[in-house]
């Protein structure tokens, strides 16, 4: 039983709903085309797969594209010990998804942190609030026009923001030069 | 106002009596009692853990023990890094640990905020509570920590404690003052 014959069962099983797998150095991604039937297609991969363990549920944002959201479901079986990876997209408008708590547990704080730092809902949630910032916070954080030093916010009595000193911007090493010299964090100017 | 911080002792003279200014012994008590408050938030718990334990020994220096509790202890030690979220608690905290108080930033994240320059992340702790000793680090050895409170055990020396507590007294007992210092 490997990844990609799991997959093809589930390709299967959906039809029209699941793309053809896509395989990476062993590693097998299916795209389902409507966000609102995850629950069953997450549903049926713990019940009849054996996919009984979610690695991770993470979120892409696409900006400047549409759809904006990506939502990435990582599952792992403990039987068959394959991983899979179920990638759906949701538009900007909506925002919004079924919960896969149903399914796993383990999903919930997941789903708290994505709608904590992008702002997409997940409905049927038992328990949607923010789990790393703080109830009242205004802004989603890990949106890509979100900046990184932060904006300045003021919750009196629980807690308050200000933009962090970049002094020329984040340092960051950029990966794929020849050289070290090319590779050096430095101050770069952001394009947009 | 005069401070002395020595203290003499002859035992040929006077026999077993010290002989001292109050300021010198009310700052040497003090200073040798430093009971810490170890804010520990981050991987610099870490490091103040290893100062405590056996190997770096803090109680040599008197911090005989890590008072978790803010009315029993004497000096805060920041160890990590303090996200906004955590700010009001440590302020509320600091607020309620009795005079003399004072505060340890240790480490690279509480004085200035560290690597994380971001929105989570308050920017040194000294921007909610009055820093006395910042500890270079990431995290520093527990040797330097250990540094940084013989250093604060050299500010503690020099206090004039008794001119801050005549002063303190005489705010007191005006009808409706506040009583700040010492």
């Amino acid at each position: 039983m490997s990844a990609l014959d799991l997959a093809l069962k589930l390709t299967a099983q959906f039809g029209d709903l699941i793309s053809a797998p896509s395989e990476f150095r062993g590693e097998v991604t299916l795209r389902v085309t409507d966000a609102e039937r995850i629950a069953q297609v997450c549903a049926f991969a713990k019940a009849s797969l054996g996919f009984d363990y979610l690695v991770d549920i993470s979120s892409v944002d696409n900006y400047g594209s549409d759809p904006r959201w990506t939502v990435v479901y990582e599952l792992y079986g403990y039987g068959h010990r394959c991983h899979l990876r179920l990638k759906t997209d949701v538009s900007e408008e909506k925002s919004e998804l079924p919960t896969v708590t149903t399914v796993w547990r383990g999903a919930d704080w997941h789903e708290r942190e994505i709608y904590d730092m992008m702002g997409i809902r997940f409905r049927g949630h038992p328990d949607l609030r923010r789990i790393l910032m703080w109830e009242g916070y205004p802004y989603f954080p890990l949106r890509k026009d979100f900046p990184l030093a932060g904006k300045p916010t003021e919750l009196p009595d629980v807690a308050f923001t200000k933009p962090a000193p970049l002094e020329g911007g984040p340092f960051v090493t950029l990966p794929g030069g020849k050289t070290a010299v090319e590779r050096e964090p430095r101050v770069r100017t952001p394009e947009s | 106002m005069q401070t002395s911080t020595e203290l003499a002792y002859d035992s040929k003279i006077e026999g077993d009596v010290v002989v001292t200014r109050v300021d010198a012994a009310l700052n040497w008590f003090r200073k040798n009692s430093l009971w810490p408050m170890p804010m520990g938030l981050a991987c610099c718990a870490i490091e103040l853990m290893a100062a405590g334990a056996s190997r770096f020994d803090i109680s040599r220096f008197g911090s005989e023990v890590m008072r978790f509790s803010p009315r029993q202890s004497d000096v805060m030690i920041v160890a990590g890094t303090v996200t906004y979220k955590m700010a009001l608690a440590l302020r509320r905290l600091y607020d309620q640990m009795a005079e003399p108080k004072w505060v340890i930033a240790m480490g690279a994240c509480a004085s200035t905020g560290g690597m994380y320059r971001s929105y989570a992340v308050l920017q040194g702790v000294d921007q909610i509570v009055p820093v006395d000793v910042y500890v270079a680090g990431c995290p520093p050895r527990p040797e330097a920590l250990l540094d940084a409170l013989i250093k604060l055990q050299g500010k503690i020396e020099k206090q004039p404690v008794v001119r801050e507590l005549e002063i303190a007294s005489r705010l007191a007992s005006k009808p409706g003052q506040k009583v700040g210092a010492a």
